[in-house]
């Protein structure tokens, strides 16, 4: 199969280079030269092409929870936000925490997948934080980094073991970092908004007094360390302190974190409930700054689908979450890029390179012989997005109605169009 | 004039001018408690629901008894647990109430929100009795009722409010009226049950009871749930009732005309000693009949509002 994509305006974040050079894939991959004439040619005119994002952190649900998501709804939902590569957290039914769980979502998603699923493992059996997982024949089977999302490493002694353990495989361990003393059955951020709904509230220091700890144990053992979804400004400063000090932290951030405040709450609204919780203005803007100047290298989602269900309830009971795939680049194009707050280089690079290097796997761009991975993009005219519409199973979202630029035209997984938006 | 909304979730909902309706309108319905035949046609041919999700004694027989009053056709429904538990969704329960011809539908939940979360969802009008530690709109309304007709105003009052000031759903519905009608409120209590950062502006917080009760007009005592001890939030109860009980000496800062209130039940001996709770400047028992007569001009006010009798 030889493909020609022309006319389009290609942003390459490894050279960081921009052109209209006309792209050539052939059997899945970039090459530099057809071996013959094209058998489709593409017209991408007015369309931005940039290579497919890489989510460094999601929740697809399956094996247990397939009413929520499943791995061919949760891909075909990452395919149509623009992601051909996702690391899906273990914290499935039963518990990603051994190979076969790990060789049996592998197999769904090479089966039924429309993006490239890359397992994370459980740092502890069972997420329960008291023994190691089989974190080296998980390692075996194929999984990209470990973590106890959703569980905090309550024990420091054990997240100690767990990094030095599993970077002898090289092997990440990626932090969800949450003092469950410190947050103690909170709702939401602990502030002004919380006292005026009377609900309970997690403060900004149940993150950071753990941020503090991972920067610690990877300064003493001089291991590095990911920090998933950081909220907050006290938590950057603690970060930003570390990396200065030449400790091996990298963090990541999600779109809610730079979009929304506490604020979004208000009328016990369950779509904007999430842990960590949305923060104030002043934390929005750090996270903001802290992308801009690196401190922060990742955005990933945290798509986190529930059933209506589980979110119609009583704010206290409602399910933490918000389907993330299909909004991630519109609010980081819309909030960051045409804002001016970042350029679009560095900001495709905390979705392309920069999970990549995480996962210390190749990224090479549109270079040949790398896998024909990209996204045709619509970056100027402006759509509202909803909910409704979404290819996900779940409808969790805050953003219904919002207006934004940045639509995802069409997604390509090694050569095959794996999501294309006909209108 | 008339209320703006369908349902009464929150004094944040109201303005001075719907609340200053509110205690009007009660004043009439307290005549009412005060004459020989205890009887009204107000409601008559309407249907009050009474949905407790949590144990109440004084809150739902103020609530049955208001509408028997005035004619209500009123029926309770205790609920256990959560709505998970349960197996139907709070939604779900509240629409089967609805449906049931319901006019008045009075919820008691132990989740802040509850009562936010169903009234989209049903035509009747809901009136929230007490949800988590957001609010007790009718408790406060009772309470500024009490004030306003012991001291002939509410604007420039000195209101302290002392005690378990995080967790109460009363405190917050408290706050909120007397903002809005120009009292000047002081709270003061173990800083462990204080909200943290500030509630909102213009709200006194002091650090010693002292100065909360500095020549007020009216001091409130708070119950103390004896959980937050085993959460470890106070050291005991009888270290609070040395440093945080509303006593003597503590009053005799106040204004020698200050009123003593509490919602009830009181632990007595903890929040105030008994001999406080019985004084003459107590009017703990009246809140109590002030609170029927508060409720009965809700309900009046919330079904005129529907279709005007």
């Amino acid at each position: 199969m030889r493909l020609s994509i022309v006319n389009g305006l290609v942003c390459d974040p490894v050279s960081g280079r921009q052109s209209t050079e006309p792209l050539l894939i052939e059997d899945g991959q970039f090459v530099s030269r057809l071996s013959g004439p094209a058998e489709t040619v593409i017209d991408a005119a007015g369309r931005d092409i940039w290579p497919g994002l890489t989510d460094a952190h999601c929740h697809l649900r399956e094996p247990g929870q397939e009413y929520k998501e499943d791995i061919a709804s949760g891909t075909r939902s990452a395919a149509r936000g623009g992601f051909t590569t996702v690391a899906c957290m273990p914290n499935t039914q039963p518990v990603c925490d051994n190979a076969s769980i790990v060789r049996s979502i592998l197999e769904r998603a090479a089966s039924a997948g429309s993006a490239r699923v890359l397992p994370i493992g459980a740092v502890s059996r069972g997420q329960q934080g008291q023994e190691l997982a089989e974190i080296g024949l998980m390692a075996e089977a194929g999984i990209v980094a470990v973590s106890d999302d959703g569980h905090p490493v309550e024990q420091a002694d054990m997240m100690r073991k767990a990094m030095i353990y599993a970077h002898q495989f090289g092997l990440p361990v990626i932090s969800h970092c949450e003092d469950m003393s410190l947050a103690s059955g909170g709702q939401m951020n602990d502030g002004v908004i919380s006292a005026r709904l009377g609900l309970p509230g997690i403060p900004d220091v149940a993150e950071a007094h753990m941020v503090a700890r991972e920067c610690l144990l990877a300064e003493y053992l001089k291991i590095p360390v990911h920090l998933a979804h950081i909220s907050c400004r006290a938590s950057i400063t603690l970060i930003r302190q570390a990396q200065e000090r030449g400790v091996r932290v990298t963090a990541e951030t999600c779109p809610h974190y730079f979009t929304l405040t506490e604020e979004a709450c208000l009328g016990y609204n369950t779509m904007a409930k999430m842990n960590p919780p949305l923060r104030t203005a002043d934390d929005l803007a750090a996270v903001i700054d802290a992308l801009a100047d690196g401190t922060i290298g990742i955005i990933a989602t945290d798509h986190a689908p529930h059933h209506m269900d589980e979110k119609q309830l009583e704010f206290a009971l409602a399910s933490n979450g918000i389907g993330g795939f299909e909004t991630a680049l519109p609010l980081g194009y819309t909030t960051l890029v045409r804002s001016g707050r970042m350029d679009l280089v560095s900001w495709l690079r905390t979705m392309t390179i920069a999970p990549a290097r995480l996962f210390n796997r190749p990224f090479r761009g549109f270079e040949p012989g790398s896998p024909a991975d990209l996204i045709l993009v619509d970056t100027k005219t402006p759509w509202t997005f909803r909910a409704d519409s979404m290819a996900s199973k779940a409808r969790n979202t805050p953003y219904d109605g919002w207006q934004l630029y940045g639509q995802v035209m069409l997604t390509m997984l090694e050569g095959r169009i794996v999501y294309e938006n006909i209108q | 004039m008339q209320l703006q909304h369908k349902d009464l979730l929150g004094i944040q909902m109201l303005s001075a001018e719907e609340i200053t309706l509110i205690l009007d309108t009660a004043a009439t319905m307290k005549l009412v408690l005060k004459a020989n035949s205890k009887k009204t046609a107000h409601l008559q041919g309407k249907s009050v629901i009474n949905l407790f999700y949590e144990n109440s004694t004084r809150t739902r027989l103020s609530f049955e008894m208001a509408a028997k009053y005035m004619g209500a056709a009123s029926a309770n429904v205790s609920a256990s647990g959560s709505s998970v538990n349960k197996g139907e969704s709070l939604i779900d329960t509240a629409r089967t109430v609805d449906q049931m011809a319901t006019d008045v539908l009075i919820i008691r939940h132990p989740q802040s929100g509850a009562p936010h979360l169903i009234a989209p969802y049903v035509r009747c009008s809901v009136i929230n009795a007490g949800d988590g530690m957001n609010e007790h709109p009718t408790q406060a309304l009772l309470d500024l009722f009490t004030m306003r007709e012991k001291k002939g105003r509410l604007k420039g009052l000195k209101v302290a409010i002392i005690g378990d000031i995080l967790h109460s759903r009363v405190a917050r519905s408290n706050l909120w009226a007397l903002q809005k009608l120009g009292a000047d409120v002081r709270l003061a209590g173990p800083e462990t049950l204080m909200p943290h950062g500030e509630l909102t502006d213009g709200i006194h917080r002091c650090r010693d009871l002292r100065e909360a009760v500095d020549q007020a007009d009216v001091v409130m005592g708070l119950r103390l749930q004896l959980e937050r001890m085993r959460h470890g939030l106070i050291p005991s109860v009888s270290e609070y009732a040395r440093f945080f009980a509303v006593d003597q000496t503590l009053l005799d800062l106040a204004s020698p005309e200050a009123l003593i209130m509490h919602p009830g039940p009181c632990n007595h001996g903890v929040e105030m000693p008994s001999v406080i709770y019985d004084s003459p400047r107590s009017v703990i028992q009246e809140q109590v009949t002030n609170g029927i007569a508060v409720r009965m001009a809700i309900m009046y006010l919330l079904i005129s509002r529907r279709n005007p009798i």
